[in-house]
């Protein structure tokens, strides 16, 4: 056999690697969980307590993932604006320019820093923020949390909608303007249209960003094992319940955190799935 | 003609002259607004850190280990600066950034390869998606997989290994795009040469298509090194962290964010969380920023 075909297949069977890993991944959060489906079942999903008292444990997730949706939600509803602002100035207004490409730039440094260090600035900067405006009595909880999360997930908002506002034909552009639109008329009328869908799969990507975000949102939401009733309650998220217990969990406990990632780990791939179906889509 | 008309209504053409002009700048100010709103924050999130935290920075924050609680405690009640440092945290955090390179850039290029090579196959389609997957998951998710691939079977406790395993699965899809992007940069008509000579397979990757693309794929790996170097979810899990300096792959070692997240749950240690975290940050964004000016300069 000649060296081209040795190395044909070598390719090809590293190539199988990744597929390993990611069946290997799947396999073993289910093994894990086994024990905790086999208890509780359906159960899991809409049961809301959550005891790990020995004796009486009973392990269910909703609270988790109604917090976990809220803070998501919020953290979206607030990136939306200041990532299709950024977006439009980087890729429209001031497309090109030298200013365009040092605002491009520090957005993607705020997908660099740390999730650590946001949690950081936000207990230690807008908790005390958010008591002085008489928001809520200890600063932290869903709002607290979601506002550092739309931080954090700007970035991976922009960063597709950037190219797509930027892909927009020049000649629709310009033939709007011949007709006398303003400029807001021709993102309106000519830029949204266009780039709307590449705008959509932005969005959710950032979306599946901020369901996982771990460290950040447990120092922020206040880790109270109760469904939230407001914006400025605590609560608790599928990821932080998971950095907080984990490490003193053993047997069932355990058994139902790795359901909890299981539930994490399809919410997120679905999410993403959607997300490259459309940029798929796109062409 | 309705059509006509109605377009005009939505487009706001029917309307004054001067209130369509008006809504204009104002939609124009809006977006300058927000966007220096989002670009404050990195302003505001690096200058609180400076703030805070440069006059831990010394010597022995690079040279010594980490104090215990009531070295600090004393040191804070003295009104004097914490002693010590974070020197087990870099070199713990250097070590698994090593052990997951060393894992993940040999297989991710290979992969990458593969991809660039057979771009149009429904099957490394198929990969492709995958790698995206794997970018897309949860880093705590990835925590727990390194827990239960390493942590239990293999070295029957929290260990180096398990965190270095636990970076190597989220460098890994990481490597594998940022290779397979800069392999498609190359031209075609390189590669042909290259073959038409009678070149065989393996030196025009090796000679050819990994030399001309050198500079994207360092960009990218430091890129990926630069996202794994922060993350401190899966490190809790897996590493767990370590008051010395440790270099044995089967024991538990620290990482400077493991520091930092002990550091916060610690009132005594409250001072050094910013000095730690100026560090962590300067070590993210210097790679960032050489990672992107390496990038900006291939165009």
């Amino acid at each position: 056999m000649n060296s081209d075909k040795i190395l044909k297949r070598v390719l090809f069977f590293s190539s199988l690697v990744i597929i390993l890993i990611a069946a290997a991944m799947v396999f073993s959060l289910f093994k894990g969980s086994l024990p905790s489906i086999s208890k509780f079942g359906w159960r899991f999903l809409i049961s809301d307590q959550w005891d790990p008292t020995q004796g009486s444990e009973n392990y269910g997730a909703l609270l988790f993932i109604v917090g976990t949706i809220l803070t998501s939600v919020l953290a979206l509803v607030i990136a939306i604006p200041l990532a299709f602002c950024t977006s439009l100035f980087v890729a429209e207004y001031f497309r090109g320019t030298k200013l365009a490409s040092i605002v491009g730039t520090l957005v993607d440094l705020l997908a660099g820093i740390p999730s650590i260090i946001y949690g950081l600035w936000g207990f230690y900067i807008l908790c005390p923020l958010v008591v002085e405006a008489g928001l809520s009595p200890q600063g932290f909880g869903v709002f607290t949390s979601a506002l550092i999360l739309a931080i954090m997930i700007v970035p991976y908002a922009t960063s597709l909608s950037n190219t797509t506002i930027a892909m927009v034909p020049n000649d629709l552009k310009e033939a709007a303007y011949a007709l006398g639109a303003t400029r807001l008329e021709v993102i309106r009328t000519v830029i949204l249209p266009n780039a709307r869908s590449g705008m959509t799969a932005s969005y959710i990507l950032a979306f599946g960003r901020a369901i996982g975000e771990t460290l950040a949102v447990t120092m922020l939401i206040g880790n109270e094992n109760a469904i939230p009733h407001g914006l400025f309650s605590t609560g608790n998220t599928m990821a932080s319940v998971i950095a907080n217990q984990f490490g003193e969990a053993s047997g069932l406990q355990l058994s139902a955190l790795i359901e909890l990632a299981l539930l994490l780990f399809v919410i997120t791939t679905i999410i993403n799935a959607i997300g490259k179906y459309i940029i798929k889509k796109m062409g | 003609m309705d059509n006509i008309i109605n377009i005009g209504k939505t487009a706001g053409l029917l309307s004054s002259i001067g209130y369509r002009k008006a809504k204009n700048n104002i939609f124009k100010i809006l977006v300058m607004v927000f966007s220096f709103l989002t670009i404050s924050m990195v302003f505001l999130i690096i200058g609180t850190l400076l703030v805070k935290g440069y006059k831990q920075i010394n010597l022995a924050f690079f040279t010594q280990v980490a104090p215990d609680t009531f070295t600090a405690m004393m040191a804070t009640a003295n009104g004097e600066v914490i002693p010590g440092g974070i020197v087990n945290g870099i070199l713990g955090s250097i070590y698994l950034v090593l052990i997951a390179s060393v894992i993940a850039i040999p297989t991710g290029m290979v992969i990458g390869v593969y991809l660039s090579e057979n771009s149009k196959k429904k099957y490394a389609c198929l990969i492709r998606d995958i790698a995206d997957v794997m970018q897309g998951v949860p880093s705590i998710v990835i925590g727990i997989i390194a827990y239960i691939w390493v942590v239990v079977p293999l070295t029957k406790g929290y260990s180096v290994l398990a965190g270095g395993v636990a970076l190597a699965i989220m460098m890994l899809p990481l490597i594998v795009r940022s290779t397979e992007e800069s392999l498609k940069m190359v031209p075609d008509t390189l590669k042909e040469a290259a073959i038409a000579l009678g070149t065989p397979y393996y030196k025009v990757i090796w000679r050819v298509l990994i030399p001309t693309s050198f500079s994207g794929l360092i960009s990218g790996i430091l890129l990926a090194v630069s996202r794994v170097l922060g993350e401190t979810a899966p490190l809790m899990l897996t590493t767990l962290g370590n008051p010395d300096v440790n270099w044995n792959v089967a024991k538990p070692g620290s990482a400077v964010p493991l520091l930092i997240w002990q550091f916060y749950n610690d009132p005594n240690m409250v001072n050094l969380i910013w000095s730690s975290t100026i560090f962590l940050m300067g070590f993210v964004l210097i790679l960032n920023l050489i990672s992107k000016w390496i990038g900006a300069k291939r165009k």
